[in-house]
């Protein structure tokens, strides 16, 4: 459960990392203990900064990807091909290595299953946009959520999926979550869907009708979540119940 | 700080969310701002301040209206300080967390 934001200015501290996990050929999951870590809320980030020896510095935001924990917590990465901090922290991180981060961040684009006003949650993801999304799906089953989830999470290939086991795991297992997959470029062997990117029929078959008012959460890619907002929009959803992360041209 | 929140090359007319300027906001600020409501100088709109167009170059970063496309607010980060330009709102509604009220 999502505690109140500890009052005061933000700091850098140092989180060792506890363990890494494979999620795809090009992104890992840094598992992190930072001692003085507030339970964040879902939909959070962190912003995390590397620091060279000559004393140059970079600094990327990363969405948290685990449920709400005090202590710990889950970013996963996805690497930019010559990006200056990604590479980094998805080939050469290591677990007892120390990172220095600050966090959580962030109260719009957030999901906690003790303030929800009881309408149902569509979830579009692109890409590495998946990775708030899933805190938040982590977060309905932890807190015991019975408000129904819809997930539609759009992939180039099937290699590119993040978190694909857990997922289907998770449809089996947690009532009330369905999870709809899109595929750009290549599809699974025996895919009985079409192949191409999200488009008002997908959202309507796999999202909910506007008259539910259900509130949305869209992260992925800028031109991802411009199109995704503006067909909801179109199909009658209202804008203020469609929040939205983009992180930019690269990304997904 | 030009690129802070974007990794990887600058796509000219790219933009991210108001949610990207939490962290830098929080070196200043106590509370989260973005999740703030902030009315646009330049239309009257009021939205969440984390919904806000966000243009990362440069020396700094530059928040857009959704609506109207407007500057609302225009920060600058130097190693020492920071310039936060606030003239394209006229209020700020900001939701304090338990406990500080």
């Amino acid at each position: 459960m999502a505690r109140a934001a500890v009052l005061g200015r933000l700091i850098w501290q140092a989180a060792t990392v506890a363990a890494v996990r494979r999620e795809s050929p090009s992104a890992v999951t840094l598992v992190m203990d930072v001692p003085e870590w507030p339970a964040h809320a879902a939909g959070q980030h962190v912003d995390v900064k590397l620091t060279a020896e000559d004393g140059y510095s970079a600094q990327r935001s990363y969405s948290i990807a685990s449920a709400p924990a005090d202590g710990r917590l889950e970013i996963t990465v996805q690497r930019v091909e010559d990006g200056e901090v990604s590479p980094y922290l998805v080939d050469v991180a290591q677990p007892g290595d120390q990172i220095e981060l600050r966090g959580p961040i962030g109260g719009y684009f957030v999901w906690s299953p003790s303030a929800e006003r009881g309408a149902p949650v569509l979830l579009v993801g692109g890409g590495s946009g998946v990775v708030p999304l899933m805190s938040m799906v982590r977060a309905r089953a932890e807190g015991g959520s019975r408000i129904p989830f819809r997930l539609l999470y759009s992939v180039r290939t099937p290699q590119d999926a993040l978190y694909a086991d857990e997922l289907r795991q998770r449809v089996r297992d947690d009532r009330g979550l369905d999870v709809a997959w899109a595929y750009t470029r290549t599809a699974p062997d025996g895919w009985p869907g079409v192949v191409g990117r999200i488009d008002g029929a997908r959202l309507v078959s796999d999202g909910w009708p506007a008259s539910l008012e259900p509130d949305v959460f869209v992260c992925g890619p800028t031109g991802f979540v411009e199109t995704v907002a503006d067909l909801l929009v179109d199909a009658g959803h209202e804008p203020h119940r469609i929040r939205t992360e983009r992180f930019g041209p690269t990304g997904g | 700080m030009a690129d802070a929140f974007l990794d990887g090359a600058f796509v000219d007319g790219a933009f991210v969310d108001g949610n990207a300027l939490g962290g830098t906001l929080r070196e200043v600020f106590a509370v989260d701002v973005t999740a703030a409501m902030g009315r646009c100088a330049g239309c009257g709109n009021v939205d969440a301040i984390g919904t806000a167009r966000v243009y990362a170059r440069a020396a700094g970063a530059v928040a857009r209206c959704v609506a109207c496309d407007s500057v609302v607010m225009r920060i600058v980060a130097a190693p020492d300080r920071m310039f936060l330009d606030l003239r394209g709102l006229t209020f700020l509604e900001i939701p304090l967390p338990e406990g500080a009220a």
